[in-house]
């Protein structure tokens, strides 16, 4: 045994400075973060499954409507390039929903507790340690479908056109996260957590333009469709990929009104930063 | 070794806890002195987790006050925190991760630098005995394997005050024997050591001082013996012979009576004549062997018993520690305590 170990027995003594609060924060969030990886290196089913079920629908939904008549779409396009931008947000927004398990799990077996028992210089790194991990693993697997989307010949937004829908996505699983998390803190246990995501994931996808136009729907479902946050991110992401790269380009025709990228962009940004502020007291009190 | 400077690590004052209708702490108070390994004893449901949840920042209690190095943990939890090695009950460890990885991300959330984490993980394999399993997945550990990686975790960041919840329950006698040696060489060492149980012989063999708490109250204090001293002396049985005479047995009995310090002295027909007594002071012992051997009388057997925890817990409520068990089992709601648990 080692006899010249330094000794941690005064730690938090008033005299002690204390180390930078960036150091510890980033420290503990990064620890919390590889423990997330970690669980996915040795458990994929989690990642695999995620790109499995869009890559079904991309697959089985662009044959069956593959042969639909020419000039049907707006824009004469094909139904497949159509359906790519729904389903590369249908894969973000799904992975997004998960977000809070882990979380639900950490609490249900006591996990948390130990977190909580710890010295973190913020809670907030438990949070953010979910959403890193989160973000990366919904824009992979958004990545994932976008290639083989490509590959099917649905095209491949270039240049500008990427960087514009992975910043869409972006917003749009901040968004799904925050309430995910919310969920995974609000619900009692995972069995009610996976009930209401299992509720809410195919709605939110029929009542969202991710499968049909807007022209498509009856009036109702058109009015649905036109509030969904699916929709204020596939439309942008669709624009992307038909070479409409302008930020000022109308993008959608809702009922109310024409929204621009730009103002897509902005409600995205105004319900992701909505939903951290309304889940904020809930994990204040429950991480207090 | 129970008090080295007289120093209060922990002092928890008239604490106050309630679940729902059940009052689980009722103004309980604790003192704990620095370097000294104690024991919380009593009855599930007595309390005793509560305290310990509440000692180490995951509970706030309804009143009272806690503080731990003269630091106020209500106040001040983050630094309290950094003096706390907390040892759960319940063991909270990731299936998916091997207890090495579990461990570094431990040494992380209490801010060790890398070098000195991976050196002190090092150091706690070898103390713990962990070398051939560290690097598997905690889903294949056994109970007592769990137990250590817990203990492990708790001392990664050299807690000035460790705190443990029961940290035998349902193990075997080799992981308890080496959990126990642990925590007497950590008091050694000059950490305070607080665990809970409700294993008599556990506090009895282990612990400096303890408290006895009951309904949510400490009811009786002290060191293992000023406790059994409390309740009067040692309990002696004395034989001279295999099968002594009645004739005998009253000699003796008069032999014994006419020394001073000698108590209660019982002549038991059933035992072979045998004669049962109490000595407050066990010097007491040395003197009746010399006055035998004077009045040529031979010892067979001269067996020599001190209260049990077990009667001082008796004495101070009224049953014993089994029947208290035993009425509190029936009464606990473990679905409603495991939500109250959840945050």
């Amino acid at each position: 045994m080692t006899s010249a170990t330094p000794s941690y027995a005064s730690a938090g003594t008033p005299a002690e400075q204390e180390p930078s609060a960036f150091a510890e924060i980033r420290q503990e969030t990064l620890a919390l973060t590889r423990r997330l990886f970690l669980q996915l290196q040795r458990r994929p089913s989690t990642l695999v499954a995620g790109v499995l079920q869009p890559l079904i629908w991309l697959i089985l939904f662009g044959a069956l409507f593959a042969n639909a008549p020419t000039g049907l779409l707006p824009g004469g396009e094909s139904y497949g390039r159509f359906l790519g931008a729904g389903v590369i947000v249908f894969t973000a927004f799904s992975a997004a929903l998960n977000a809070g398990l882990p979380v639900m799990f950490d609490r249900e077996f006591g996990f948390l507790n130990r977190l909580l028992v710890a010295p973190l210089r913020s809670r907030s790194s438990i949070v953010l340690a979910s959403v890193l991990y989160i973000t990366s693993l919904s824009l992979v697997q958004s990545l994932a479908i976008m290639a083989t989307a490509a590959l099917l010949g649905y095209g491949w937004p270039g240049g500008a056109g990427l960087l514009l829908v992975l910043v869409t996505l972006l917003l749009l699983v901040f968004a799904v996260t925050a309430l995910s998390l919310g969920l995974a803190f609000a619900l009692p246990g995972h069995i009610e957590l996976i009930a209401v995501i299992f509720v809410a994931n195919l709605p939110l996808l029929f009542a969202s333009t991710a499968l049909a136009p807007l022209a498509f729907m009856p009036a109702w479902l058109r009015w649905l469709a036109s509030i969904n946050p699916l929709t204020f991110a596939i439309e942008p992401i669709r624009a992307a990929y038909a070479g409409q790269v302008s930020l000022s380009a109308v993008v959608m025709e809702a009922p109310y009104g024409s929204l621009t990228t730009t103002t897509c962009l902005l409600i995205l940004t105004a319900l992701a930063a909505g939903l951290f502020l309304l889940i904020r007291p809930l994990l204040d009190r429950k991480l207090a | 070794m129970v008090s080295r400077s007289g120093e209060r690590v922990i002092e928890l004052q008239h604490l106050s806890k309630h679940y729902g209708s059940v009052q689980a702490l009722d103004g309980l108070s604790l003192h704990v002195p620095q370097g000294c390994l104690y024991g919380l004893l009593g009855p599930n449901g007595a309390g005793k987790t509560t305290c310990l949840r509440i000692l180490c920042t995951l509970l706030s209690p309804e009143s009272g006050s806690v503080s731990v190095a003269g630091v106020d943990a209500l106040a001040q939890p983050r630094q309290v925190r950094r003096l706390l090695g907390y040892v759960a009950q319940e063991v909270a460890i990731d299936k998916i991760l091997s207890g090495r990885e579990l461990l570094q991300l431990q040494g992380d959330l209490y801010h060790l630098p890398t070098s000195e984490r991976d050196r002190r993980i090092v150091e706690l394999v070898d103390l713990l005995g962990m070398e051939e399993w560290i690097d598997r997945r905690c889903g294949s550990y056994s109970g007592g394997m769990r137990r250590r990686l817990d203990l492990a975790t708790g001392l990664l960041h050299r807690p000035r005050v460790l705190v443990l919840d029961e940290p035998t329950v349902g193990l075997d006698i080799e992981s308890r024997a080496a959990i126990w040696q642990v925590l007497r060489q950590l008091r050694d060492q000059g950490t305070t050591v607080l665990l809970s149980s409700h294993y008599l012989e556990e506090v009895d063999a282990l612990a400096d001082r303890l408290a006895i708490v009951e309904a949510g109250r400490v009811i009786a204090e002290g060191t293992p013996s000023e406790l059994k001293g409390a309740l009067g002396g040692d309990r002696v049985t004395l034989r001279v012979r295999e099968f002594s005479t009645a004739e005998e047995a009253e000699r003796v009995r008069g032999l014994l009576v006419a020394c001073g310090g000698v108590r209660q002295v019982v002549v038991n027909r059933a035992q072979g004549y045998s004669l049962n007594l109490v000595v407050d002071d066990t010097a007491v012992l040395e003197t009746l062997r010399h006055q035998l051997m004077q009045a040529d009388l031979p010892v067979f057997a001269l067996a020599q018993s001190r209260p049990s925890l077990d009667d001082v817990y008796l004495q101070a409520t009224g049953r014993t520690l089994m029947d208290a068990e035993l009425a509190v089992a029936g009464s606990r709601d473990p679905k409603a305590e495991r939500k109250q648990a959840m945050r």
